[in-house]
This record gives C-alpha cells, structure tokens and sequence, in this order.
C-alpha cells in the first residue's frame, strides 16, 4: 500500500505542480490577485504532496519492504537504522525525488516568505519554480519512478552500496541539493524579470537571501563532500578535479560571482543585465551538473548505474531550460534599461574584477570537464583531462583574484583611491613580508611556491580584517567604543570579513598540505615500528571483529612522540556481507594537522601493506568553507535584507503600477 | 573619462582576463591531457614509452601478484592482447579480477606499465565508459550483466 500512496502522491504533486505553473503566470499577467493566491496555494500543496511521497519512500526503507524494487536494490535487512534512512536518496531515484522536494520546497518558500516582492513578480517567479519543478517530476515519474513494485517480493534487500554506509551521506547530499537546487530561485527570479521586462536594485535585494541561503548550503556540501571523500576513500585526497566534483564546483564558481555583482546591482543600480545572465547561467551550471552526474556519460567515481534514456530526457531539460532562458535574455535583456556606468577605480570596479577572473576560473573548469566529451565527439579519441590541466589554469587565474580581494571592501563607491587603500593595506603587506621571510627561514625544503602561497594566505586573512579594525577604532578610543562600533557594523561588513578570511583560511591548508604533505607505504610486521614526521608509529597486529551488517580486520596502530604515547590508531578492512564488498576505513590522529593511516594487503609472512600520511594543516581546508559559509549566514540576517528598503521600494512600485 | 571610454575600458579589461583564460586552457591542452588506450594499442606500438597515458582493460584472471611487498603486478587486458602493470600502493576496494580498470602512468622500456594511479571505483556494478567501449571494440561485451 506505502509505494502505490506515495507513487499516487508524486503523481498528485505533478499535477498540482502544473497547475501552479499556469495559475501563477496566468494571474500574474492578468493582475488577477485570486489566481496568484492559488497558485501560491498550490506550490504551498504541492510541496507537501511530494514530501508525503518522500515520507513514503522512507517508511518503506525503514520498514525493510523489499517488494519495492528501489528498496531491495539499496537496502538491507540488517543495516542500522541511520543507513537505512540515507539508503532513501543513496541511489539514482530516491536523490532524484529528494532533488524534486527540495525544489518543490523552494517554490513553496518563495510562496510564503516573499511578501516583500511585488505580487505580480513573486507569481511568476512561483510559475517559474512550478514549471522546473513539474519538469523534473516528469522526469522522475517516467523514467526513475522509486516505487516499482517487485512479485514475487525478495527476502531480503540487496544491500546500500558499503562505501556510502557511512554518516556522510546523511549530510552531503541534502546540503549538496539545498546548494544546486537553491540557486533555481535566482533562475526564476531572472526570467520573472525578464517576462516583466522592468529590473531595477529591488530586484537585486529580493533576489540576494536565496542566492545567499543556495550559496551557503552548496560551499557546506562541497566542503563535507571533500571531507567524506577524503576519510571514507582511504586516498587521503581531498579534492580531485573529478568531472563530478567539478559539476557542483562550477555553479558554485558561479554562484560566488552572483553574488558580488547583486551587490553592485542593488548598491549602484548597475551591471544590471550581466547580473540577470548570471543567474541564469548559475542554474544552468547546476543542470549541466545533473546531467553529467546521472547521464554515465562521464567517466567519474560518482556515476549512477546510467540508462541512455534518462541521459537525453536530461540532456532535453536542460536545452529547454538554458535555450529557453537564454533566447527570453537574447529578446528581453535589450529591452531592459541599462545600469550606470562607473570609474574603473572603484569599489563597483573591484567588484567587476572579482566577476571577471571568477568568469574566466569558471569557463577554464567548464572546458576541462567538457573537453573530453567534445574531442571525443568529433574525432573519437579518447582523453582525460586531470589536475594538472585545471591546477595551470585555475591556479593562475585565482592568484589575480585573491592579491584583489583585500583591497575590495576599502574601496568606497563611485570614486575610489587605490593608492590610499594601498596605504591603509601597507601594515598588512609588511606583515606579509615578514612572515614569508621567516617561513623561508625556519623552514627547510618544500617547493618554491609554497612561501608565497603561505604568503598569500597571510595576505587575505589578516587583510580582510582591516576594514573591522579600521572601523572599530580600537586603540584610539576607548574599549568600549570600539565594541560598540563593532557590534553596530551592519552585519553584512561582518559577512564580508569571514567570508574572505574563510577564504584565507582555506588556502592556507589547501597550500600546506599540498606542500608538505607526507606519504609513505610500506610493509609492516607485527612489533614494528616506523617514523613519520615525528611521530613513531608502531604496529601491533591485526584482530577480527564483525559489525551489524559486515566484518572487519582490524590493525592496531601505536603513535607516540619522543617516547610518549598520544593514541592508539585502528585503521580497518571491512567486507559488507550482502555485496562482499571490501571498504577501507582509514584512522585519523591530530588536528589541525593529521596523521592518516589505512591499511591494504596482508602479506604471506603476517606483514601488512600500510599507507601513512601526515597531511599539515588539512583540516583548515573545511574550516575555511565552514568560515566561509558563516559569513554567508551573518550576511543573510543584515538588517537591509529583512525591513526598510524593500518596503519603500514595494510602495514606490505600486505608485508606478 | 566619458561614458565611451569608461565602457571601452571594461570590454578591453573583460578582453584581457579572457584571453589570458584562453591562453591558459589552450596552453594546458596543449601539454596536459592524458589519452586513453587499450592493451591493444600498446601492442600495436600506438604508445610511446614514457609518454603518460591511461590505460584501461579488465583486470586479466589469475594475473594479481599481490602479497609480496607494496608493489602489486596485475595484467589489465581488453581480450586480444594484455599488458603487464606495476603498481605501488594500496589498491582501491573494489579491484578485482575479472573487472574493469583505468590506470593512470606510462610504459616502460621493457614493455611494463607503470601506473602511479589506479582509479577507484564506487559502485562494483559501475563499469567505465571506456572499458566498456573497448571491450564493445573488441566484440566482448555483453551488456549491462547486473542491471
């Protein structure tokens, strides 16, 4: 009965999701407040149609049904509880339909929360959201339908894939969809604009918090993403220029440029149609990313078990969506009035600059990771394109930006003065200098780049800083002032600054892993012991233990310090019953820099072949994104974007309309 | 500045990172892709040694040396022909005989295979795009077994 309720409530969601769609545009262009009333209705119903879909598919996870396909394919009767609530979207159709909730979700968000948006626009944007919603829907319906019953029903299920049996999926996946799937607000937002041809800097202030709330989830779910791949694979890499990782990171790329040029939009009235192309084109970075994910069409780690026909009904969704949207751009976008123009020398130009090398980043990625495709396409030779190809083209197009980003912020509006920002900077540059220097200094080896990498980090970090400490006065009037100054900043400045110096942050590890990082592998016999970046490493053996729904070898590992001991590691192997698939659990020591071990072959003489890294400073790598992501959230709750403004401005448009 | 030069300022800026993008990725495609290849077309000397490539085939049966230090001899093979890979480190879970691979490295002198990367997999049922053709070249392929 629970797979044919939730098949019947996804079918009644698509329906209502079409009536969404029509009702809002029809009442949006007849100015009929009933019809957009229940349009809003019906994106509110919709959400919760598909949601009961989604409960569906869940209580028959948890209640191990295996008569349903999806279920036996990705479940187990023995798996914990935790797993046999993530197997839900481990696989092809279950992340497909939380794909759909979470987009019906942000209809239905946009329905309630947007009062501040004209009634006419919020109903577009609603029919917007209804359609892509209905879209994908159908596409889930008819080619990834989860609740395809089996008869006779199995025993028992065949098992979630072991590698993803892990608490990562709880988190990555959801954060990853809230990110892709959050950015088709700003999307709907553009074609609302574009159908209603007027664009002025409200549009820009109601746009930001979606953009915003997308942007803060997609940088957690690429962070935990990096962070699972790097304890759960055994690899110890943390970022791999893989198609699919470049697939979430493009629209982030993107979205990160949205972003900056909304602020200059809704701050200057300008860049006003690059800033609707933006968002377009953010989105549809998000669908190529679909695509690629669940067409197989890549050779990636992420690949679903890929089917042509689901491929082309994407590959079809996507040449609607971004064909459609960009011929609305190529017809409207002229039509729309053009913003004001600036000095270059400026904190609008500060902001075009952040656009530009952020564009041309992510045009280097989208080329990479549709280069092969397109070689094979013409001529059938078959390539890979792989870090080294995206560390020389990225790499150099990100230095420009991040020596800029300072600078940004202290730059004022209109008419900047960059040599006295330059001058404002200098004690940070001095601090820079220092630092580099005495790295060079006491520390021996590891590649030229590396101090001005390390450099750079100080750069950012203690540069995005200087507009706080500059504005809170601190050491020129009392303590007290300056705390109150702090505290009365608007809280996007404090955005801003955690956002940049997450940015530091992050590189800062990105570029001392990369550095100094250590691998050794080696074979190791009970009783003995290796050193490792001064840690001595001794191994103990290996004991069986089984687990609910798998067993495992388990190696003991001692570490000390000159003689001390700090703790014992347990890397292991573990064989999944169901599948008698191995997986690697590595075990992991310090922060925030780690020593990594994971253990591999057992030899014929009781030795074992041992994998140990010490990774300097990995872990600023999520901390930074967490920073980041922080400072996004700081941003979101700034005063402008909740009262005042978007009153006026709403009261000024109905004086117009 | 007037309102014309102001806008040929940003076109020429926006110019100058693009072109600087361009020279960039071209440079790189130039130097930095990696081609892939069977066993068959080592045999027929379509690669030359130390050139880095990919090589991808099935793990051969009964071919894995493991157990004898850290470095793992396999021979990957696409049914016509084989080549012998040498590989130190730990292999990824789901290597297996009989299965689909990609390694990343380049042939040696005396006609082994280097690699200094084994793809992982994630999925034992997911089977590489280019194995897959390779073996559909070959006339070994049967389809989507597991599906």
């Amino acid at each position: 009965m629970i797979a044919e309720l939730g098949h019947f409530a996804l079918v009644l969601a698509f329906a209502i999701a079409i009536a969404q769609t029509v009702l809002s545009f029809w009442g949006a262009r007849a100015l009929d407040v009933r019809l957009m009333d229940m349009g809003r209705t019906a994106a509110v119903t919709q959400f919760l149609f598909f949601g009961m879909g989604f409960a569906f598919l869940t209580m028959a996870y948890v209640g191990s049904d295996f008569s349903v396909k999806n279920v036996w394919e990705n479940s187990h009767s023995t798996q914990p509880l935790l797993y046999k609530f993530t197997s839900v979207w481990g696989n092809h159709e279950g992340s497909m339909l939380l794909w759909v909730v979470i987009l019906s979700l942000f209809g239905a968000l946009v329905a309630v929360f947007g009062n501040n948006v004209p009634a006419s626009l919020r109903a577009l944007v609603v029919s917007v959201q209804g359609l892509i919603t209905s879209v994908f829907a159908l596409f889930l319906l008819i080619t990834s339908n989860p609740f395809i019953r089996l008869d006779p029903a199995p025993i028992e299920g065949q098992d979630l894939n072991p590698i993803l049996q892990d608490l990562g999926l709880a988190i990555h996946p959801p954060m990853l969809y809230l990110g892709y799937v959050g950015f088709s607000v700003a999307f709907s937002f553009a074609i609302a604009a574009l159908i209603d041809g007027r664009i002025d800097a409200a549009w820009a202030r109601w746009v930001r918090p979606w953009t915003l709330i997308a942007w803060i989830f997609l940088t957690l779910g690429i962070a935990m993403g990096s962070y699972w791949a790097y304890y759960e694979l055994g690899w110890g890499g943390w970022w791999f220029w893989d198609p699919v990782e470049n697939a979430s990171f493009m629209p982030w790329l993107a979205g990160t440029a949205l972003l900056h040029s909304a602020i200059v939009m809704e701050k200057r009235d300008a860049l006003k149609v690059w800033t609707i192309l933006l968002a377009i084109l953010t989105f549809s970075l998000s669908l190529l990313g679909a695509f690629l994910v669940r067409s197989g069409i890549l050779t990636s780690v992420h690949s679903f078990a890929s089917d042509p026909e689901r491929g082309l009904f994407i590959l079809m969704i996507l040449f609607g969506f971004i064909g459609g949207a960009l011929t609305l751009f190529a017809w409207r976008g002229p039509q729309l009035s053009q913003g004001g123009l600036f000095q270059p020398i400026s904190r609008e130009g500060a902001l075009v600059f952040n656009n530009l090398f952020i564009s041309a980043a992510t045009i280097a990625v989208l080329t990479g990771t549709l280069y092969p495709l397109a070689l094979e396409a013409i001529n059938g030779s078959k390539i890979s394109v792989g870090a080294p190809f995206f560390n020389i083209t990225f790499g150099p197009l990100m230095v420009p930006l991040l020596i800029a980003i300072p600078f940004g912020p202290l730059m004022t509006w209109k008419r900047g003065d960059l040599l006295a920002v330059a001058q404002r900077l200098m004690f940070v540059f001095g601090l820079v200098i220092v630092v580099t220097i005495a790295f060079v200094a006491f520390h021996d080896g590891g590649p030229v780049l590396a101090p001005i990498g390390i450099g750079l980090s100080v750069w950012l970090i203690a540069g995005s800083m200087v507009d706080l400490w500059e504005r809170s006065k601190l050491g020129k009037v009392p303590i007290g002032t300056s705390v109150a100054r702090l505290t009365g900043l608007p809280r996007s400045v404090w955005g801003t600054t955690f956002g940049h110096m997450g940015m530091g942050v992050a590189l800062l590890g990105i570029v001392y892993v990369s550095a100094f990082e250590i691998e050794t592998v080696l074979v190791m016999k009970p009783g003995e012991t290796t050193q490792i970046a001064g840690f001595d490493v001794k191994y103990n053996g290996i004991r069986e233990e089984s687990g609910p729904n798998y067993s495992q070898a388990i190696g003991t590992f001692v570490i000390s310090i000159d003689g001390q001991q700090r703790t014992i590691l347990e890397p292991a192997k573990r064989i999944y019953q169901a599948r008698q698939v191995p997986t690697t659990e590595a075990a992991r020591y310090g922060s925030p820099s780690e020593l990594y071990i994971s253990i591999g072959d057992f030899q014929k003489d009781k030795g074992i072949v041992v994998r140990i890294y010490y990774k300097p400073l990995i872990q600023f790598i999520w901390i930074g994104c967490i920073f980041m992501a922080f400072g996004g959230a700081i941003s979101l709750t700034d005063r402008r974007l909740r009262v005042g403004a978007p009153k006026r401005a709403r009261a000024k448009r109905a004086v117009a309309g | 500045m007037t309102r014309k030069q102001k806008r040929l300022s940003m076109i020429v800026a926006a110019g100058m990172v693009l072109a600087l993008a361009v020279g960039l990725i071209l440079w790189a495609l130039n130097d930095q892709i990696v081609f892939f290849n069977s066993p068959s077309d080592i045999t027929e000397q379509k690669v030359k040694v130390g050139q880095r490539i990919r090589l991808g085939g099935l793990v051969e049966d009964d071919s894995i040396i493991r157990g004898e230090g850290t470095t793992i001899v396999f021979s990957v093979t696409d049914n016509a022909n084989s080549i012998k890979v040498s590989y130190t480190g730990i292999l990824p879970d789901l290597f297996r005989e009989g299965q689909g691979v990609v390694t990343e490295g380049a042939l040696q002198a005396d006609g082994v295979f280097l690699a200094d990367t084994v793809l992982a997999k994630h999925d034992e049922n997911y089977m590489p795009r280019e194995v897959a053709d390779i073996l559909k070249e070959k006339g070994y392929w049967q389809g989507d077994k597991t599906k």
